[in-house]
């Protein structure tokens, strides 16, 4: 019987690894309603993906890094704030999905597990595909993680010490969409901003360099896909809710450490 | 005199249909200190931001150096509380290397007790100094810093100033300073561009301080309350005031320290 919990629990942390440090940026960056819009454009992808008759995957790919550009290009603009301009792209895109997806003839497509997740469902072969995604966006973090950081700490300052800012920019987007777009198996389109936000929110009170926060961050995500698998093979709940619930309870034990620099 | 680093010519910038900067032509050139003054919104920020190559011109021509190393001061600093970040991080992300070359900087602006604090706990003096350690570390050819005195007491203004000249003669580097207030940087400026959109005078400190068109410009403004152009030049931080004074309304105090520094103010 345990056997059939390896695939999940292999695909979970391959996503809570990366959600980790990434989480890390979305939360110095404040960049959390940003990643919920990709994952709701994540929905359309789907959505496109039916309709033109490719396989679901690459599609939520595809339609999440081109999200991610629009988004960057549409923030260059001055007239609305960004929140405010994020909310309507968000709930738009969000509610084109579930329509799009709804009007397909003949196909039934089960919303529910795109919206919090179908860990348990996948196989083999999608661990394989996430743990290479996973490797990919790890490893071009590490090899920009200088740049990454100085962009973080001031665009104008890292601009005139000569780092590449739009491009990193651009970078950190794209992978985090590449994320979003594997990540929503896990916890579905609507709970994935909470795999990224919660351990790095938790691992902040634990850490006194920007490496332990990612690290930290990294291996609290990995205990909240194991709680929160464990929780839902024993209770027989939702997965993706449950590690949600797991995440939630991993920052608030941090909260009895007291805080530090 | 060397080839500048920079070379700014009949800049011109709108923005929104106004005129922003209307041809101004500025020079920054090794081993001196252009102070970039004038009121609020006068363009000061947006001429240093296209000399530092952040802001294109709508017309002009821009010559720089090539392969020149900039150090910037940005007015302020804005990093999230949520990012773990020491002093020493800090200035290992502008120039990564041995942490002694970290701490020789902190210890020359005199803030080598902080490095190990987190940069969003510093106060807006120790914030400054790191900034600038953070920049000289980068053995810059030209450093520039916008508004660096902002929220800093006049003791801690005068110290900067000073520690600014002393950089300049270490390294030789030209220096854009951009300050609302000619009476704090007087005495440690080599060469002043009074701007209001267009440049309205330039020339040595003492030259612009009774130019017409500066004194119309600033005719009217707040003064400081002693009216000092001060400047201390010490290594231990020790508040004594040079100060040169000029008289234009207030009573002032006159402080003649000896100046012990040799900075030459041609």
């Amino acid at each position: 019987m345990i056997e059939l919990l390896l695939p999940p629990l292999f695909a979970g942390l391959a996503v809570a690894l990366v959600a980790g440090p990434m989480g890390a940026f979305v939360v110095w960056r404040r960049m959390a309603f940003f990643g919920d819009t990709l994952a709701h454009g994540a929905l359309l992808g789907a959505a496109f993906g039916i309709a033109v008759g490719i396989s679901l995957y690459p599609a939520v790919v595809l339609v999440c890094l081109a999200m991610a550009l629009v988004l960057v290009a549409m923030q260059q603009q001055r007239h609305l704030a960004n929140d405010t301009l994020l909310g309507m792209v968000s709930h738009t895109t969000l509610a084109l999905g579930i329509v799009a997806v709804s009007l397909q003839p003949g196909v039934r497509v089960d919303l529910f597990a795109f919206l919090f997740g179908d860990l348990l469902a996948v196989n083999w072969q999608d661990v394989v595909w996430l743990a290479g995604g996973a490797a990919l966006i790890l490893s071009l973090m590490m090899l920009n993680w200088r740049n990454l950081l100085s962009l973080t700490v001031d665009e104008d300052m890292a601009r005139v010490e000569g780092v590449p800012v739009v491009a990193t920019r651009i970078l950190l987007m794209l992978l985090l969409a590449l994320l979003i777009a594997g990540a929503i198996r896990t916890v579905g389109v609507l709970l994935i901003t909470s795999l990224l936000v919660m351990p790095a929110a938790s691992a902040r009170r634990l850490a006194k360099t920007p490496e332990q926060m990612a690290a930290i961050a990294a291996v609290l995500g990995t205990i909240a896909v194991v709680g929160g698998l464990a929780l839902s093979w024993q209770v027989d709940t939702p997965v993706g809710p449950s590690i949600v619930l797991a995440a939630a309870g991993v920052f608030l034990a941090t909260l009895v450490k007291p805080a530090r620099g | 005199m060397t080839e500048p680093l920079i070379d700014l010519q009949r800049i011109c910038l709108e923005r929104d249909g106004q005129t922003i900067l209307d041809h101004v032509d500025m020079q920054l050139v090794p081993g001196r200190i252009t102070t970039l003054i004038g009121p609020n919104g006068a363009g000061k920020t947006c001429l240093a931001r296209i000399a530092l190559g952040l802001m294109q011109p709508t017309s002009g021509s821009m010559h720089r150096r090539p392969g020149m190393r900039i150090g910037y001061m940005p007015q302020k600093l804005r990093i999230d509380e949520s990012l773990p970040l020491t002093v020493d991080r800090f200035l290992w992300l502008a120039q990564p290397g041995h942490e002694d070359d970290r701490i020789a900087a902190l210890k020359r602006t005199g803030v080598a007790h902080v490095r190990d604090r987190a940069v969003q706990k510093l106060s807006g003096g120790e914030l400054q100094r790191v900034l600038l350690a953070r920049a000289i570390l980068r053995k810059p050819d030209l450093l520039v810093l916008d508004e660096p005195a902002q929220g800093v007491d006049v003791v801690g203004q005068n110290a900067l100033y000073g520690l600014l000249a002393d950089v300049r003669d270490e390294l030789g580097c030209g220096i854009l300073l951009i300050s609302h207030d000619l009476h704090l940087v007087m005495a440690a400026t080599d060469q002043v561009v009074c701007l209001q959109h267009h440049v309205c005078c330039h020339g040595t400190p003492e030259a612009v301080r009774l130019d017409p068109a500066y004194l119309a410009l600033f005719a009217g403004q707040h003064v400081p309350a002693d009216n000092l152009a001060v400047y201390t030049h010490d290594h231990d931080h020790d508040h004594d005031l040079h100060g040169d004074v000029h008289s234009c309304s207030n009573p002032h105090h006159h402080h003649s320290h000896e100046h012990q520094g040799g900075h030459k103010h041609d």
